[in-house]
């Protein structure tokens, strides 16, 4: 399957992070021998939230913030789509912090990237929920002080059902979570460090190489004691599959349209008789 | 304003506290009002709280289909004593208070019928609601079987002794209430009965919910709130029946959101709430009409501005709806006026989504939600629900220019092609763009859909003389309130403008305006918001403007009183 665009003006800034996000996306959708024609990339706003522009599919660009609530609906009425989230750290966790908590609980059988910089990009350089104390910016000109969000900690508190965390320095690592994520059935987060070239200085590639490990073959993410442990830490921070959750029906599974009846909700009729008989039933 | 009770009806109003059993009282006497072949039209007005304070329902016996609610009350039944302070301004010398002295008080004009007493008799105070229930029936002289057969089937699952006792204190009570009609102390007009197999009784919430299923709704997403909630209760309560996806959302920024993400992918969706909800769900709209991805939003209105009076009404949001959302995009706006009306827009709202690929706004308000009567059985026709969806060939552009601006409609995965949509200014393929020439052939494209919704759009229609000298134009849910004011005032050239088609306004409209001598709004808000939106629009102002803004629905002697102040002497 070849999911590239071929030649295309891509507004990403040389060296930024999204690059290795987008070839390590692109490959493993080949690898999964995913048809274009059946994937749906779905985003908010933000430069991470453009890549669904530089994949050949299917794609939902909508507002900053609020990729999920169409991503989970997208799948509820054709779980046939492979979906896929793909935005910024500003716009899951900020704008978008709210649905991120519930889409959770839903467990919507799709797969969220995060493109996790740290900073809010295209509008040049504030502070993220995921900044680090003492980031200093434009707008925090004495430095962040707000204890930063942890995406991670709070999707093993709710028991999601995959979790996830690589960086963009180790592209093979990050292709094989990728993979792992979109095989996984139900909510799967894969928050993603990746360095913005422009507006963070701090958490650049040789930081995030410094500042990582890669959790070893013995740890086992079906531990959620242990993925607490592991999810709170930061120094230096955990690479790798944290947290599976006990097999639990998605979304789509759980909704009562889909119990007796598999077709896909887009391919069904108007139930006509039923409502005559509805309406026959409030005459006197 | 007494106004003198007209032959041809009765106006009878329960009223009690919170939690006192109420609504289950008005529930049983329509249906038995029903069953018995009266025409009835049933309101209720509330207080934002569980238990406690006073609530209201309005029935209204009538001989002939009615649509509006009366001022006046002929017989009122207290529940309390606060009642009657709080309905104080709708007594009239003639209403006849039928009460327990025990639960109401000495009130110097109470028919005293000892309801607590004889309940506890029967074994307990519980049945006292029953019995008032019976007392009502009585009065109007129902026959005690067909109350007896309904009740029977109603409380049926509860068990023998409740069905016994409930029964014994329907017959009580009706005993009570027939005496007092027989001995001549306690006489209404005669309410002729009809024929009403072909009849239905619904809500406007239902009719809406019913509505939306006939347009083909697969799936409701939204948040609670009052009265937007009565829509997804309903479709919730059936969703195994018709297989809708029901889903509440964290917000109405979700919600609506969602609805999207169900069309792209090719649902048909609704959200429905009410103003606060509405304004979070504005991005959202703006969104819709960028994307071009059809949604249905019901919108019930309630007094604002922020929480306002949650349980009441009020037409205060048109302008909200009208001008929701950044940018510049078509939108269209319907105000059901009835429950036909209600059905029959709501249905229409998916095909005009789907048709023009834009935001569809049903208006309504807590009276039309929470008001229901007897009315001819909505009629299905499956050929009127249409898709507008294409399969993608290979080559597919979501956002292809063509004449008319409404580019063919595919989904993921039904054909050869891609599916792109896109939040920022973007091109046929629905990539990013800023082409700043493509940028306004992309506006021209999206706005010229209004044009052709224009032509597409129903007449005002005028109602009345062709030779008229004033015209009476309101929308909504007011209009059949206004119409039974008109006949009820008997002028022969006054012409009414019933609008449900708020958005974009009918084109005849201007034409009837200009040929008045004298123009009259009538709204249920302070600010006349949709005089405005005409006079923008067709450059024809209103002389005088009947508003009402206290939380009610206008009642019918109230039009009468201040249309004939406004209405030149013929
Ligand atoms: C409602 C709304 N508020 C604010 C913005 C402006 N905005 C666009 S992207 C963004 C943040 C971008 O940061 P992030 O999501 O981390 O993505 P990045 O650009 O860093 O990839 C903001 C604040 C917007 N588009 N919409």
């Amino acid at each position: 399957m070849d999911f590239d665009m071929g030649k295309i003006d891509i507004a990403w800034c040389p060296g930024c992070g999204n690059f290795g996000i987008l070839t390590a996306l692109k490959r493993t959708l080949a690898e999964l021998q995913i048809r274009p024609r059946d994937l749906v990339l779905v985003s908010g706003i933000g430069q991470a939230a453009k890549t669904p522009h530089y994949v050949k599919a299917n794609f939902f660009n909508g507002l900053h913030g609020r990729a999920l609530p169409p991503a989970t609906l997208i799948k509820a009425v054709n779980p046939e789509l492979t979906v896929i989230v793909t935005s910024g750290d500003g716009d899951m966790y900020g704008e978008g912090g709210n649905h991120f908590i519930h889409a959770i609980r839903r467990n919507p059988d799709i797969t969220v990237i995060v493109h996790n910089n740290m900073v809010y990009g295209l509008t040049k350089g504030q502070a993220s929920p995921t900044s680090q104390p003492g980031f200093v910016t434009p707008l925090q000109v004495d430095g962040v002080f707000e204890e930063p969000f942890n995406p991670l900690a709070v999707a093993v508190a709710l028991n999601a059902s995959f979790v996830a965390r690589t960086s963009i320095h180790d592209l093979e690592l990050t292709r094989r979570i990728f993979a792992r994520a979109i095989r996984h059935k139900g909510f799967a987060l894969v928050d993603t460090f990746t360095p913005c070239v422009s507006f963070n200085k701090v958490n650049t590639r040789h930081w995030y190489q410094e500042h990582t490990y890669v959790l070893d073959d013995n740890y086992d993410p079906r531990d959620r004691t242990a993925a607490w442990q592991k999810a709170v830490e930061t120094g230096p921070w955990p690479l790798g599959v944290i947290y599976t959750s006990p097999p639990k029906p998605s979304f789509e599974e759980n909704l009562p349209v889909y119990k007796t009846n598999r077709q896909p909700l887009i391919d069904r009729k108007v139930q006509w008789e039923k409502l005559a008989a509805l309406i026959d039933s409030r005459k006197g | 304003m007494t106004g003198s009770p007209a032959a041809h009806d009765i106006s009878i109003v329960l009223a009690g506290e919170a939690g006192q059993g109420i609504q289950t009282i008005e529930q049983l006497l329509t249906a038995i009002l029903q069953l018995a072949g009266f025409h009835i039209h049933a309101t209720k007005e509330y207080m934002s709280r569980v238990r406690g304070g006073t609530n209201s329902t309005s029935i209204r016996v009538a001989s002939r289909p009615v649509q509006a609610p009366l001022q006046r009350i002929d017989l009122l039944i207290p529940l309390d004593e606060k009642v009657i302070p709080h309905l104080r301004y709708r007594l009239t010398e003639e209403t006849i208070i039928v009460g327990d002295r025990e639960v109401v008080g000495d009130l110097s004009r109470l028919r005293h019928v000892p309801l607590r007493q004889l309940a506890r008799e029967i074994g307990n105070e519980m049945y006292a609601n029953t019995m008032a229930l019976g007392l009502i029936l009585g009065l109007l002289a129902v026959e005690a079987q067909v109350m007896e057969q309904y009740l029977a089937s109603r409380f049926a699952g509860k068990g023998e002794e409740v069905v016994a006792n409930n029964l014994q204190a329907a017959r009580l009570g009706h005993d009570r209430g027939y005496a007092l009609r027989e001995s001549g102390e306690i006489r209404f007009p005669e309410i002729m009965r009809h024929d009403n197999a072909k009849e239905i009784m619904v809500n406007g919430s239902e009719a809406i919910a019913m509505g939306a299923i006939a347009g083909g709704c697969q799936c409701i997403t939204s948040y609670p709130m009052t009265p937007g909630t009565g829509v997804i209760t309903f479709m919730a309560q059936h969703q195994h029946d018709f297989g809708l996806l029901v889903e509440q959302a964290e917000d109405e920024i979700a919600a609506i959101n969602m609805a999207l993400g169900a069309w792209y992918a090719g649902a048909r969706a609704m959200v429905t709430t009410s103003g606060g909800g509405f304004a979070l769900m504005t991005e959202g709209i703006s969104l819709a009409g960028m994307l071009e991805t059809p949604v249905v939003i019901h919108l019930g209105q309630r007094p604002g501005p922020a929480t306002g009076l949650p349980t009441r009404t009020e037409q205060g949001d048109l302008e909200l709806a009208l001008y929701a959302g950044h940018g510049e995009f078509p939108r269209i706006i319907l105000a059901p006026e009835s429950l036909p009306g209600a059905f029959a827009l709501s249905r229409q709202a998916f095909d005009l989504a789907d048709r023009y690929q834009v935001p569809v706004i049903i208006l309504t308000d807590q009276y039309l939600v929470d008001t229901y009567y007897n009315t001819a059985a909505f009629v299905l026709d499956p050929r009127q629900t249409s898709r507008f969806i294409v399969e993608s060939a290979e080559d597919y552009q979501r956002y292809r220019l063509t004449p008319d601006g409404i580019s063919p409609r595919a989904i993921p995965g039904r054909g050869l092609g891609l599916v792109g949509v896109d939040s920022d200014e973007h091109d046929e393929a629905g990539h990013i763009t800023e082409d700043l020439e493509l940028r306004v052939k992309m506006v021209d494209k999206r706005l010229h859909k209004l044009e052709k919704i224009k032509e597409a759009l129903l007449p005002a229609g005028l109602a009345g003389p062709g030779d008229y000298r004033a015209i009476v134009v309101s929308w909504g849910s007011v209009n059949p309130i206004v119409r039974e004011a008109l006949a009820q005032l008997g002028v022969n050239d006054v012409a009414q403008i019933a609008i449900q088609q708020v958005y974009p306004l009918p084109a005849d409209l201007g034409h009837y305006l200009a040929a008045a001598d004298k123009t009259i709004i009538v709204e249920n808000n302070a600010t006349a918001q949709l005089g405005h939106l005409i006079q923008r629009e067709t450059g024809h102002g209103f002389h005088q403007a009947i508003l009402k803004y206290n939380g009610l629905p206008f009642t019918v002697e109230e039009l009468v009183d201040d249309l004939q102040k406004c209405l030149p002497a013929s």
